[in-house]
């Protein structure tokens, strides 16, 4: 008896307990609702279903989140800027690679040029970012406001607010897959991110700083870590991230549009942070949580696509989740539950003594 | 002398704010003169076009002395244009209960989410987040379609023109042209100046600041801060329907895409303000301000012709960008000096 109760309350007591239950609860719906969702048919080489749309789609997610998850454990904020930075470095990627033209048919520079500016140009940004915050200790939301706001704004400036179309295959296998491979290429894309910021963090004493800092900045300073050049280095690495995600997004539609490029994905990226079970306060994180809250938000979108219902609409249903997700994990709510146990339980006994 | 050097840092920045906002008007009256924006319409076409803004910005302006934020403001606002619409055009609701259950709806939205804020200590942010995305798709799940209102008597509140007796200009058929606002002017105005006075003069405005100078010190001195908090975000709730309301009489129809980024506006506004987001600092005549500046940059804008509307996004992010690195120069001095 004991035991098992005992095995129950390591199982839930599990960090990442909650985020796979939400992951396999969504996963089980819609087996449910939509009985083909494993199913995988192979068209021209290539994986298709469901579930491989899942994890492709949920790619550029996973790696805003895996930035997100370090700038929100070492600064106890957000970085909104995200998606509009993602934006600016798809841009400037069209833009080095179309030499300005709308729609090209060739690349005006080497490939590499483009994706290397697209990068640069994100890490530009996240340390304008980290500046800001770790610097001129400027909350953190506030900070990322600016180039919320200009991010979209510059794109357009260099796009002049048209779209520019790069009609070359060599520019779509980023966004889709390369001849002979199964798998989608944004796939391997987030894995490497993932895998390389894994290692990263437990190789070096870098995620241990990262959560003292975090944890208590001035505490973390005292004990001799830079807390200012930690955090700079979050944000930097964060917009690093989004000049990835800004490739992969541009990839896939070989254009860039300024206005709708990663929309609303800083939001995305920020629930998966949160469902994964990170508190926004910042410390301690868990990588691989955020990883899942980010393929739990992209099932559930594809499986309301799967529904047929409005994208639109998607947003009611997501909002639904999140809240009961977010209560199901605060502290209050634990609080208030362990003391009805508590409660019943004193009935009980009172109950037997009677 | 002493309360003076006191009073310098936050009123400083407001005071900047201010400045900031008559020189570039200035500016523009020599810069645009021939074109007409010197004239009293210019100026007050300021707050006919942000009327709804600046009911939104002092309601973002409490939230965050409390230290939280709100980011479904814009949302809500959109769901209140299209609830207006949709029950007016589709249900033939008369104008004055749809207004009223509106209002009703966005009390019960402020409720939701204070309590999720307040009584399940969720972070603000994560709760507005969800609340934005709600509100968002109830608007799409209501109609996908525009919907232009054409109920008279909510028309006729909305082109009620209240004329000003004096400042008017003759025009070229030699008939006087007096300047003229709407009423939803006037009401946002009217809003401003009760919650400025609620703020400073009654208790709950004084809680407010308490709660958001220091949470633990205001829990300390005995004040019920979940309650307050919740009350907080009931009122900006009960406020954002009303800006939405506001918003509707200028725009007259609802839509999905309506007021986005509205919320972004609104803080900024606040921030440009001299509203601190740490909380406990704010003052809601700044932000009426921020909303000027950021019209008069519209204005500019629409004036020179040839601007391309990203160029208002570029430069409210580099106003943004010299007042929080202002504000932070300053809490730095401040710092220094103790």
């Amino acid at each position: 008896m004991s035991s098992s109760k005992s095995l129950i309350k390591k199982v839930t007591g599990f960090r990442l307990f909650l985020p796979l239950a939400c992951l396999f609860l969504v996963l089980i719906i819609n087996v449910i609702k939509t009985p083909t969702f494993f199913n995988i048919t192979i068209q021209n080489g290539v994986l298709y279903g469901y579930i491989i749309d899942v994890i492709n789609r949920g790619s550029e997610l996973v790696i805003f989140a895996v930035g997100m998850t370090l700038v929100v454990a070492a600064s106890g904020g957000t970085d909104i800027s995200v998606g509009a930075v993602s934006a600016l470095a798809g841009a400037v990627c069209c833009f080095v690679l179309s030499g300005g033209e709308q729609s090209t048919d060739f690349y005006h520079a080497p490939y590499i040029l483009g994706v290397v500016a697209a990068i640069l140009i994100g890490a530009i940004c996240g340390a304008w970012n980290g500046f800001l915050v770790a610097k001129l200790k400027i909350q953190p939301m506030v900070a990322t406001l600016i180039l919320f706001t200009a991010g979209r704004g510059i794109a357009q400036l260099l796009t002049d607010g048209q779209m520019i179309y790069l009609r070359v295959d060599h520019f779509k296998m980023l966004g889709a897959s390369i001849p002979g491979v199964p798998l989608p290429t944004p796939v391997f894309v987030a894995i490497i991110v993932v895998i390389l910021t894994y290692f990263l963090l437990k190789k070096t004493a870098l995620g241990l700083y990262i959560e003292t800092v975090g944890c208590n900045s001035k505490a973390a300073r005292l004990v001799g870590l830079n807390s200012t050049a930690i955090k700079f280095l979050t944000y930097t690495f964060c917009g690093f991230c989004s000049g990835i995600a800004g490739l992969i997004i541009t990839s896939r539609v070989y254009s860039i549009d300024a206005n709708n490029a990663g929309l609303n994905l800083e939001l995305d990226a920020i629930l998966a942070v949160a469902l994964g079970g990170n508190s926004l306060g910042g410390g301690k994180f868990s990588l691989l949580g955020s990883v899942i809250g980010a393929y739990t938000i992209q099932a559930l979108t594809t499986t309301l696509y799967a529904m047929s219902i409005s994208a639109d609409q998607i947003p009611v249903y997501k909002a639904i989740v999140v809240v009961i997700i977010v209560t199901l994990q605060s502290p209050e709510f634990t609080k208030m539950r362990t003391a009805l146990a508590a409660k019943i339980a004193s009935g009980k006994t009172a109950k037997e003594a009677a | 002398m002493k309360k003076l050097k006191k009073m310098e840092g936050n009123q400083f920045l407001l005071a900047i704010t201010i400045i900031l906002f008559f020189v570039m008007y200035i500016i523009g009256m020599i810069v645009f003169g021939e074109k007409g924006f010197s004239k009293t319409q210019v100026f007050l076409n300021l707050f006919i076009s942000n009327a709804g803004l600046i009911v939104i910005a002092t309601s973002m302006t409490i939230v965050l002395i409390t230290g939280g934020i709100d980011i479904s403001v814009g949302s809500v606002v959109a769901m209140t244009c299209m609830i207006l619409a949709y029950m007016m055009e589709n249900k033939g609701v008369g104008a004055v209960p749809a207004v009223l259950f509106v209002l009703f709806i966005g009390l019960v939205f402020g409720l939701v989410q204070g309590f999720l804020v307040a009584y399940m200590k969720i972070q603000p942010f994560i709760v507005t987040l969800a609340g934005m995305f709600f509100a968002r798709g109830m608007t799409a799940i209501i109609s996908t379609d525009m919907i232009s209102i054409k109920n008279e008597t909510f028309l006729s509140w909305a082109q009620a023109k209240m004329y000003f007796p004096i400042g008017g200009y003759v025009n070229k058929k030699g008939i006087i042209v007096n300047p003229y606002i709407y009423p939803s002017v006037l009401i946002a105005l009217i809003v401003l100046v009760i919650i400025f006075i609620m703020l400073k003069y009654t208790k709950f405005g004084r809680s407010i600041y308490a709660i958001g100078g220091n949470e633990q010190s205001a829990l300390l001195m005995g004040l019920n801060v979940r309650r307050t908090k919740l009350k907080v975000y009931i009122l900006n709730g009960f406020l954002a329907a009303f800006g939405g309301f506001l918003f509707c009489l200028n725009t007259c129809s609802g839509f999905v895409e309506q007021a986005k980024g509205f919320e972004m506006e609104a803080i900024a506004s606040a921030v440009i303000g001299g509203t601190l987001l740490t909380g406990g600092v704010g003052n809601v005549f700044g932000s009426l301000f921020g909303v000027l500046i950021k019209g008069t940059i519209e204005t500019f804008i629409n004036f020179q012709g040839t601007l391309s509307s990203w160029w208002t996004k570029i430069t409210i992010a580099a106003l943004l960008a010299f007042f929080i690195i202002l504000q932070s120069v300053f809490a730095k001095a401040k710092e220094k000096k103790k």
